[in-house]
């Protein structure tokens, strides 16, 4: 179940994807403002409705699906905001916001009734690892969209049809640049989480758990990732096969963040 | 007592005499070129022809706007009334030493709220030769700030002009009346910046000297381009080009040399047919480190090889691909019109509404004159037949009606003052000038010619 706050960020989330929407086929100067403000009112109550959480549970919400879903689709819009507002597009909003929408209506209806018990006490430490990591599949599903989107711009181009929005997208190369800026901060996000973690862990049981399936993973996810940036800058790599692999890429953040999470580790059982 | 900003709007409609703007002009659709440029103005002359319409007393406030598509003269009537119209054609042809005959069923003229709204379907791009086009607005800003800064406008032309501006910015912004591009040249550098984004920075290779192709240059130029190298099968005709345009000579032989470096290629080598084949791209390709290449093609028959289409990276364009393009556009900026239309409409009316709120402060105005001299009359009349009234007691019976007049004044000045709705209070307005036989200020539009 949602409260008041989720429910009026998530009608903010779907105005601010109509707004992006309208302003993909009929450019509105205005209407491209009250979109990121909207998006920007729907990040702020979306955080309330976080927080609600956090004082329920006493830190951030990862003990549950719904509450690690949900701060990963508030650090998702952070991030678009940040790369909106840095690379001045607003032509990609529309597919973020509804990406956020879909994302935050479906978790909600995995939403339990009511509020899970407080997980034990683990640290701040702890926290900033888990909601780093967040981020950073946050980061990586922006760099999933822009690749998509910079797939799609490719094929309209080669295609010599270019339609109504075509004249409205970014450029290839901004999208490449966005598509990167994102993978950069998932990538600092991830490292600065995976450190925390393995920090965390040492203190706690004098161990590294190297053969937990959730860090093989993770580090697999690094990888691939650094893969992603070294070709995308390599020639014949450049351009439209960077932006398959990078969109392939998500494939194994999702796998991490699902599958690993609910079957394969005991050790990483946090959403 | 009324406002400082209200007391000079009622000024400025006092000294206008009539709240409204007045339009005499001839473009493309109405007068052939040939007559076009005798009627057209240099940017002196449009100041000088200012200046004088201002003087003779025609109008009060003058801007001339003068393109290669029209010459139109904009003024808010003075002393001509109604017949201003007249009095400003006279002028045109006296101005430019043209037989009035010469003019006669060629321009056409507008009155009030329908000038405002050619004013601003001019600064949208509606009014344009080709539909949308973006050159209107900065001349318009030109012509309107050279009047500024003479001193040719007041008031009303300045509210019209920056309201000219504001819709011809916002049409621009909000709809897709001039957002795709209507040249075969110009698609092609908007495919190229689909893929680099900002060209600044970015170099270009031009093959062959067509027209289309020094258009193309002229829009890199136009968009920053960084270096430009031209190659032509005679290298004086290349090294001349190349004076012109601002870049380099490359003799024909040294093109594969060269054709890695360039993110763009336009081509317009006639009656050679493929220059680069296939294999010569892979070669320049694979020098550049795959960076992607954007060619246009510009070239009957054809001056790159077709199969070179599918190369990685690589995005040709011929000049079918772009004349379709083109009409695609233009299909879709036909179909922008009506929105276009209603940002115009939403600011004709805007304008409307600030001028019937100078009309209204301006009978207030005339009201309280009207008001404070009858007072005079009444006081004089009615005291001096009275026995034993002070000069004490008549000031304070004096400042007593005053109270009044301002009193029964203070709500009506304030009711029509708020503006919103107001365009359907100009009725109103010349009711009461009407009761009060106050001076009504014409507000007839006439018909176009």
């Amino acid at each position: 179940m949602l409260n008041h706050t989720a429910y009026l960020a998530l009608a903010l989330y779907a105005a601010s994807f109509c707004c992006y929407l309208r302003i993909l086929y009929a450019p509105h100067l205005w209407l491209g403002r009250l979109a990121t403000l909207l998006l920007a009112g729907g990040i702020v109550l979306h955080y309330y409705a976080l927080l609600d959480r956090l004082h329920g549970l006493h830190t951030v919400p990862y003990d549950d699906l719904y509450g690690s879903m949900s701060l990963f689709a508030w650090l998702l819009g952070i991030t678009y905001l940040g790369l909106e507002i840095f690379h001045r597009q607003r032509s990609v909003g529309a597919f973020v916001t509804s990406l956020l929408f879909v994302w935050i209506a479906v978790v909600s209806w995995l939403a339990p009734a009511q509020m899970p018990s407080p997980p034990p006490a683990r640290g701040p430490l702890f926290a900033f690892h888990i909601t780093l990591n967040i981020w950073a599949y946050a980061a990586f599903a922006l760099s999933f969209v822009l690749s998509v989107i910079y797939l799609l711009q490719d094929r309209v181009l080669r295609s010599h049809r270019p339609g109504a929005a075509f004249w409205r997208f970014p450029a290839l190369d901004v999208l490449d640049r966005m598509s990167r800026s994102s993978v950069y901060v998932g990538l600092g996000a991830l490292a600065f989480g995976v450190v925390s973690g393995l920090i965390w862990e040492h203190r706690l049981t004098g161990a590294y758990a190297w053969g937990d399936p959730k860090v093989i993973v993770t580090l697999l996810i690094v990888a691939a990732y650094v893969a992603y940036l070294v070709l995308s800058r390599s020639a014949g790599w450049r351009g439209a096969r960077a932006a398959r692999i990078c969109a392939l890429n998500f494939a194994i953040v999702l796998f991490s963040y699902t599958i690993v999470n609910l079957y394969l580790t005991a050790f990483h059982r946090y959403f | 007592m009324p406002s400082t900003s209200n007391t000079k709007n009622s000024a400025a409609a006092r000294t206008t005499g009539a709240v409204r703007v007045a339009l005499i002009g001839c473009n493309h659709r109405t007068a052939p070129v040939e007559l076009r440029e005798r009627v057209a103005f240099s940017h002196e002359q449009a100041l000088d022809a200012a200046t004088e319409l201002r003087r003779r007393g025609i109008v009060e406030e003058a801007v001339v706007v003068s393109t290669c598509n029209r010459s139109e003269l904009y003024g808010v009537p003075g002393d001509a009334g109604d017949s201003v119209a007249d009095a400003m054609e006279e002028f045109l042809t006296t101005f430019h030493r043209i037989p009035r005959s010469e003019l006669e069923g060629r321009t056409y003229r507008w009155l009030g709220t329908d000038a405002i709204r050619h004013l601003f379907r001019v600064a949208s791009g509606l009014d344009s030769m080709l539909l949308g086009e973006a050159e209107i607005l900065g001349q318009i800003r030109t012509a309107y700030g050279r009047a500024l800064d003479h001193g040719a406008t007041g008031p009303i032309l300045n509210r019209a002009f920056q309201g000219a501006l504001e819709v011809g910015k916002r049409v621009r912004a909000e709809t897709e009346v001039g957002a795709r591009p209507m040249s075969v040249s110009l698609a092609g550098v908007k495919l190229a910046e689909r893929v680099f984004g900002s060209l600044k920075g970015r170099s270009a290779l031009i093959l062959g000297a067509g027209d289309v192709a020094e258009q193309v240059v002229e829009h890199l130029r136009n968009r920053g381009i960084g270096s430009l190298r031209v190659v032509n099968r005679s290298f004086d005709r290349a090294k001349h080009l190349a004076e012109r345009m601002g870049g380099e000579a490359v003799a024909w032989d040294s093109l594969e040399k060269v054709l890695a470096a360039p993110d763009i290629i336009v081509t317009s080598v006639g009656e050679v047919g493929a220059v680069l084949t296939r294999e010569k791209l892979v070669r320049a390709l694979a020098a550049r480190d795959g960076r992607p290449v954007f060619v246009v093609d510009l070239g009957v028959p054809r001056n790159v090889a077709p199969d070179a289409a599918g190369l990685y990276n690589l995005y040709l364009y011929n000049i079918d691909d772009l004349g379709e393009i083109v009409e695609q556009n233009k299909r879709a900026r036909e179909a922008e019109i009506p929105r276009a239309e209603a940002i115009i409409s939403e600011h004709v009316a805007k304008f409307d509404a600030w001028r019937t709120a100078l009309e209204a402060s301006s009978i207030v105005d005339d009201l309280r004159g009207r008001f404070r001299k009858e007072r005079e009359i009444l006081l004089r009349e009615r005291l001096d037949a009275m026995q034993g009234v002070s000069a004490e007691e008549r000031q304070r019976i004096a400042s007593i009606t005053e109270e009044l007049i301002e009193r029964l004044l203070n709500e009506p000045d304030a009711r029509l003052r708020k503006g919103r709705g107001m365009p359907g209070r100009l009725g109103a307005i010349d009711a009461l000038r009407d009761v009060f036989g106050l001076q009504k200020h014409g507000d007839s539009d006439e018909d176009p010619k």
